[in-house]
């Protein structure tokens, strides 16, 4: 690879997987291949989807990226850094499909619980809270409850928190999926804004193919048993325009729709098929 | 920038003044038709008071001799406060030991699940022997056992109702066990704390007045009742009994309304 430059020491990626399997054993019958022989290189500040149908691995990638679960072959490496050195330097921030608020602790404090776990004095925290919340338009309800919010909301609690500590990779594991669908294209439009407003890598977790492409600089789409990468696609409005609701409508748009589509089913004809019956159109 | 999400307002948590009212008012007319009955029955059948006395004569036995139910309802009072405090203190940490280690949890389970089907009163004279009959010790004993038993198992269903993602949450986070308690494990037990605390504290009152029927000093409700019943006065025993009403009530509400304060904000997703 070309980790040697003459001019010092270029960047890091922000996630770089090679080889990586994920077996999961199983007492009767046989083993379970989560993921085989994965490779991905994820840029600084670019935006990355999986996708692919259930028990594809994509999860699991990512939960391996997070060092929330360990590769059974392959290495990995977070700007560098081994995925566990990665989490311990909070070099990530993750937000996963169940907001996963503390009920008991208000909107403010459930976005300051990183910084309070890990002694941020109290008034850099209430400052940084303020921040976070006003970027995705909560400012009014730092008061409420999680269980005062609707959906939405609590998921854009969950990303200011997964925000807070100013990390330069989210990881998001399918953190739209339970929404329905109007607010689910408002909160990938907030996504892109607060994307480019953060600059951060972005790993997105997704089965919906409009969303990824929508989000991502490349859509990577993987097949199931066992887990493997079959295509990374390139995605992202022409040169000179902006990912903003006129791309939902862009050609190209659709031309890249199809195109994942296509290789999520195998072939063009069932893909055309299932795109005349509206099948997976989300 | 602000958005509203499918403009759904926010649910705001509504006040149950309203339903309150109701849920009081019913049961309260219920027992005001019922003590007016009696008192009617009593009157009529001219029941004898060692059958049952009216609710007159109760109530003017409790107005009379109000200083001394007051002295009983302090002195179970002091006995069952004291064994709730202690039973709580042992019922929570053992449940925190059994949770942090398997080992433990595996040895006293199966213990303290036998201690609940041991009628634990029965354990008072022999306490009253040991500690001598002339101490609160045996009562304090008798009510902190019967308390450890909820207060333990409902602290361990507790402990164990912590979410998945909030534990991962808290491991990416490098979060140390005593933040990972701090922030997580105790605030979603505490409900399931109090639950397990509002159902010890009636027992705790049963527990510490029915240890005085087995001997032990004469300041308590059930002392009080025994005597005045075995003096023949029938109305004062009632007013006793009356008392020892009041003192489990009180135990009762004080728990219930912390336990509704604690468990307020409930499991959200």
């Amino acid at each position: 690879m070309s980790s040697t430059h003459p001019d010092g020491p270029i960047p890091a990626n922000a996630v770089e997987v090679s080889g990586v399997s994920r077996v999961f054993p199983r007492r009767q019958g046989r083993d379970v291949v989560a993921l085989d022989d994965v490779h991905l290189t994820v840029a600084e500040g670019e935006f990355v989807s999986l996708i692919g149908p259930s028990g594809c691995g994509k999860s699991t990638l990512l939960r391996i990226i997070a060092d929330l679960d360990a590769p059974s072959a392959g290495s990995l490496s977070v700007f560098g850094k081994s995925s566990r050195q990665a989490r311990l330097d909070q070099d990530y921030g993750i937000a996963f499909q169940q907001a996963g608020l503390l009920p008991w602790r208000t909107v403010a404090a459930n976005v300051g619980l990183p910084l309070e776990i890990h002694r941020v004095d109290k008034g850099a925290r209430r400052q940084r809270v303020g921040e976070l919340l006003e970027m995705v338009g909560l400012t009014d309800f730092a008061k409420s409850y999680p269980d005062e919010l609707s959906g939405g909301m609590q998921q854009r609690v969950a990303i200011a928190r997964a925000l807070a500590e100013s990390p330069r990779l989210l990881l998001m594991d399918e953190p739209f999926g339970a929404l329905d669908e109007i607010t689910r294209e408002r909160m990938q439009t907030e996504l892109v804004r607060i994307c480019s407003e953060t600059g951060a890598a972005v790993v997105f977790v997704t089965h919906s193919i409009p969303e990824a492409v929508f989000l991502s600089d490349r859509v990577v789409v993987m097949t199931p048993r066992p887990g493997k990468i079959i295509e990374i696609v390139d995605s992202g409005p022409d040169t000179g325009e902006r990912r903003d609701d006129d791309f939902r409508d862009a050609a190209g748009f659709f031309h890249t729709v199809a195109r994942v589509r296509e290789l999520l089913h195998g072939s063009p004809a069932a893909a055309a098929l299932s795109a005349a019956r509206g099948v997976e159109n989300r | 920038m602000t958005l509203a999400d499918g403009g759904t307002a926010p649910l705001r948590f509504k006040p149950f003044h309203d339903s309150r009212l109701t849920t009081l008012l019913a049961p309260a007319a219920l027992g005001v038709l019922m003590v007016a009955a009696w008192q009617l029955a009593v009157d009529s059948f001219d029941i004898q008071p060692f059958i049952v006395p009216s609710p007159h004569a109760i109530f003017d036995q409790l107005v009379e001799s109000r200083a001394s139910v007051w002295e009983g309802i302090r002195g179970t009072g002091r006995n069952a406060l004291y064994g709730l405090l202690i039973g709580a203190a042992v019922g929570i940490v053992a449940a925190l030991l059994s949770h942090a280690s398997r080992i433990i949890d595996l040895m006293s389970v199966p213990v303290v699940a036998a201690l609940s089907v041991v009628p634990i009163v029965a354990l008072a004279p022999v306490l009253y022997t040991m500690f001598g009959a002339a101490a609160n010790t045996a009562r304090v004993i008798v009510a902190a056992i019967t308390v450890i038993i909820p207060v333990y198992f409902n602290t361990l269903r507790g402990l164990r109702q912590v979410k998945p993602v909030h534990r991962e949450l808290m491991t990416v986070y490098a979060a140390s066990p005593v933040q990972v308690a701090r922030a997580v494990t105790l605030p979603t037990a505490a409900p399931y704390v109090f639950t397990g605390l509002r159902i010890a504290s009636s027992l705790a009152v049963i527990a510490a007045l029915i240890a005085e029927y087995f001997g032990g000093p004469v300041d308590g409700l059930g002392k009080a009742i025994t005597t005045s019943a075995s003096s023949s006065n029938y109305p004062l025993a009632w007013a006793y009994v009356f008392g020892s009403i009041l003192l489990g009530l009180a135990f009762y509400l004080v728990t219930l309304l912390v336990e509704l304060r604690v468990s307020r904000h409930g499991p959200a997703t």
